[in-house]
C-alpha cells in the first residue's frame, strides 16, 4: 500500500526558472491495485515516480509504502522494495554485462555474501526458466550483453529485473513507449501476466488513452502536479477517450491539444 | 638481450600499475588522477620500510597506503560530491608532500634489503649477472600473474559485478538497492591499491626509491592499457586485464627497442617514445581504412559486372 500525503515540490525555488512540479498531491493506492497514470507533458508524472523513488526529497508532505514512511530514505535503500521502468530502454540494464549478469545484480535484492560467485549454476537455471516464458528466446542468450539486444528485448530484461523478487510497488514509466508496435503489445502483455501472477501494487503512466482505460482497474490524470480525476473501476468501464478529454477540458477550461495527448 | 629481459620485468611490474587504471578508467568509468600519488606513496613506503629490513611488511604496508589513497579520493567524489577529476588532482597533489616527508628525502637506497634478493637467495643463492636478471623477470611476471588471477576472480564475484555494473549504469545499479558510493570507494580502493603496489615492486626492483620516479606514470599507464586494447581488444575483463598487461609489456618493449638503437640521443628519447606509442595506437584506425578501401574495391567489382 502507497499513500502520499501533501507532497509538494518545487524546483529552482526563488529563481525566475521557479517550477512547481508537485502540489500538495494526495494519493492512496491499495495493495494490488494497478493504476494507469495520463496527464500532458510537464504535468508532473514522471515527478512524482522520482518523489517515490527519492531522486529528490520533497519540500513538503510525506511518502509511506506498506506503514513505512519512506520519505527521506536514501535512494538505493528503498529501491529494495521498488522496481521501476523507464521509457528509455538504456536505463533499466547495464549495456556491458551479460543478461545473467544484469539478473544476478537485480537478484541481489534477496541475497548473501558479497563475495560469492556472481552467477550461480542453480540462479542460471531460474534465469533460463524465467525468460523462457516469455518465448523472446532470450533464454539461450544468457552470456550475451545486454547492450547488443533490441529496444524490446532489453525491456523484457528490464522488467524481469524489476520483478524477479516481487517489489512492494512497481513503477512503469511509459515503459512501452519506445518500442514497435508488436513488441510495445508483446511487452504490455507480458507486464500484465506478471502484474496480475504476483499480485504486484503497479503505477503505469502512460500517453496512450486507450491502453490507460483498459488497463489495470483505476486510472488517474494529473495536470500541473497534482491529480485532478481519479476514476475507479466501475467508473471507468463505459468510458470513452471522448469522454477523458472532454472531462479534462471541462475542468481546466482549456482545449485539450489532441494531438499530443493521442500521440503514443 | 639483458635491456629486453629488463624491459620484460618492467613490463610485468607496471603492468600492476596498468591494471590499476584499467580498473579505474575502463570498469569504473572515473578518469582517476590520484594514480600518480598512490605510485609515489607505494614507493617511499615500501622504500622506507626495505631500508630498514622489514621487506615483506614494506610492501604489504604500501599495498594498504595506497588504499588509503583511493579512499580519500572516493570519499571526496562520493561525500562531498568533489568532481572526479579534481578529486584525484587534491589527492594527488596532497599525497606529494606526504610522500616527501616519507622519504625524508629526494631518493634514497633500499640498502639491498629487496625482495628480489630475498628471493633469489631463498632459491637461487649463486647465480648472478644474466641469470639473476631472467630469475628477477620471473618473479614480477608471477606476482603480475598472481593479481591477474585474482582480479579475474574478484570481478566474476557479486561485489566485483557490482563494482562493474556501477561504471556501466550507476541509476540502474542504485536502483537494485546498492549503495553506489560504496562500490565506487572500494574500486578507487583496489585501483589505487594495485598502483601503489606497483610502485613498492618498482622500489625493490631499482633497490632505490626517487621522488620522482611517479612523475609521468600516469600517462605510461593510460598508454599501456590503450597500447593493449589496441593489440587484444576490449570483449570482456578477462581480456581487458590481459591486455592491460600485454599493453605495459608492449610499452616497455617500445622504450627498449628505442634505448637499444640511441636513434638521435637520450635526449630525444620521449620523443621517440611518443611517436613509437602513437603509431602502435594509430593500428586499429589503419586496419579500419584498409578495410575499408578493401570493401569499395570489393563492390566496385560486383557493380561492374
Amino acid at each position: 500500500m502507497l499513500i502520499i500525503k501533501n507532497a509538494s515540490k518545487i524546483f529552482s525555488k526563488g529563481t525566475v526558472n521557479e517550477h512547481t512540479a508537485l502540489r500538495e498531491l494526495n494519493l492512496l493506492v491499495e495493495e494490488g491495485e494497478f493504476v494507469t497514470i495520463v496527464g500532458s507533458n510537464g504535468a508532473g508524472k514522471s515527478t512524482l515516480f522520482n518523489a517515490v523513488c527519492g531522486t529528490f526529497l520533497l519540500d513538503a508532505g510525506s511518502i509511506c509504502l506498506d506503514d513505512r514512511n519512506i520519505t527521506f530514505m536514501a535512494e538505493h535503500k528503498r529501491a529494495r522494495h521498488i522496481g521501476r521502468l523507464y521509457q528509455d530502454t538504456m536505463k533499466g540494464t547495464a549495456p556491458n554485462l551479460t543478461i545473467e549478469e544484469n539478473l544476478a545484480l537485480a537478484y541481489s535484492r534477496s541475497k548473501r555474501g558479497p563475495f560469492r560467485i556472481a552467477v550461480s549454476k542453480k540462479e542460471r537455471q531460474l534465469y533460463r526458466d524465467a525468460l523462457a516464458a516469455y518465448e523472446m528466446g532470450l533464454e539461450d542468450r544468457l552470456e550475451t550483453k545486454v547492450g547488443l539486444l533490441s529496444g524490446g528485448q532489453r525491456q523484457i530484461v528490464a522488467l524481469l529485473m524489476a520483478t524477479l523478487v516481487p517489489p512492494k510497488l512497481l513503477l512503469l514509466d511509459e515503459h512501452t513507449a519506445a518500442l514497435d508496435p508488436a513488441a510495445a503489445e508483446k511487452v504490455m502483455k507480458i507486464t500484465k501476466d506478471i502484474v496480475r501472477h504476483n499480485h504486484l501494487t503497479t503505477l503505469m503512466i502512460t500517453h496512450n488513452l486507450k491502453s490507460a482505460l483498459t488497463t489495470g482497474n483505476r486510472t488517474i490524470m494529473m495536470d500541473g502536479g497534482s491529480i485532478i480525476f481519479d476514476i475507479s473501476e466501475e467508473e471507468r468501464k463505459n468510458m470513452t477517450i471522448e469522454d477523458l478529454m472532454h472531462m479534462y477540458s471541462q475542468k481546466r477550461h482549456v482545449e485539450l491539444d489532441n494531438d499530443r495527448m493521442l500521440f503514443s | 638481450m639483458q635491456l629486453y629481459i629488463t624491459a620484460l620485468q618492467e613490463g610485468f611490474l607496471y603492468g600492476i600499475m596498468a591494471l590499476g587504471i584499467f580498473i579505474s578508467l575502463r570498469i569504473l568509468n572515473i578518469p582517476d588522477l590520484t594514480t600518480e600519488g598512490s605510485f609515489g606513496f607505494g614507493l617511499s613506503i615500501a622504500a622506507v620500510l626495505a631500508a630498514k629490513g622489514f621487506v615483506i611488511t614494506s610492501i604489504l604496508l604500501a599495498v594498504i597506503a595506497g588504499a588509503a589513497a583511493g579512499f580519500t579520493t572516493g570519499f571526496l567524489q562520493t561525500k562531498l560530491s568533489i568532481h572526479p577529476v579534481l578529486a584525484g588532482i587534491i589527492t594527488m597533489s596532497g599525497l606529494y608532500s606526504i610522500n616527501l616527508l616519507c622519504l625524508g628525502a629526494a631518493n634514497m637506497s633500499l640498502n639491498d634489503n629487496t625482495l628480489f634478493r630475498v628471493m633469489k637467495e631463498a632459491f637461487f643463492p649463486n647465480s648472478s649477472g644474466m641469470d639473476s636478471k631472467i630469475f628477477y623477470a620471473v618473479i614480477s611476471g608471477f606476482i603480475c600473474l598472481l593479481i591477474m588471477v585474482i582480479l579475474i576472480w574478484f570481478f566474476r564475484t557479486h561485489f566485483g559485478m557490482c563494482i562493474r555494473a556501477t561504471g556501466d549504469n550507476e541509476q540502474m545499479v542504485r536502483s537494485s538497492s546498492i549503495n553506489v558510493n560504496i562500490t565506487k570507494t572500494a574500486g578507487l580502493c583496489i585501483a589505487n591499491a594495485l598502483v601503489a603496489l606497483s610502485g613498492a615492486c618498482i622500489a625493490h626492483a631499482q633497490n632505490y626509491a626517487d621522488i620522482h620516479s611517479s612523475n609521468g606514470t600516469l600517462v605510461v599507464g593510460l598508454a599501456s592499457v590503450i597500447i593493449g586494447e589496441a593489440l587484444l581488444g576490449k570483449r570482456s575483463i578477462v581480456i581487458g586485464i590481459l591486455s592491460a598487461v600485454t599493453g605495459s609489456i608492449a610499452y616497455r618493449f617500445i622504450v627498449a627497442f628505442v634505448l637499444s638503437y640511441n636513434i638521435c640521443g637520450a635526449n630525444m628519447m620521449k620523443l621517440m617514445c611518443a611517436l613509437v606509442v602513437a603509431v602502435t595506437l594509430s593500428i586499429p584506425a589503419v586496419k579500419n581504412q584498409m578495410a575499408v578501401l578493401k570493401l569499395k574495391k570489393e563492390a566496385k567489382k560486383h557493380a561492374d559486372h
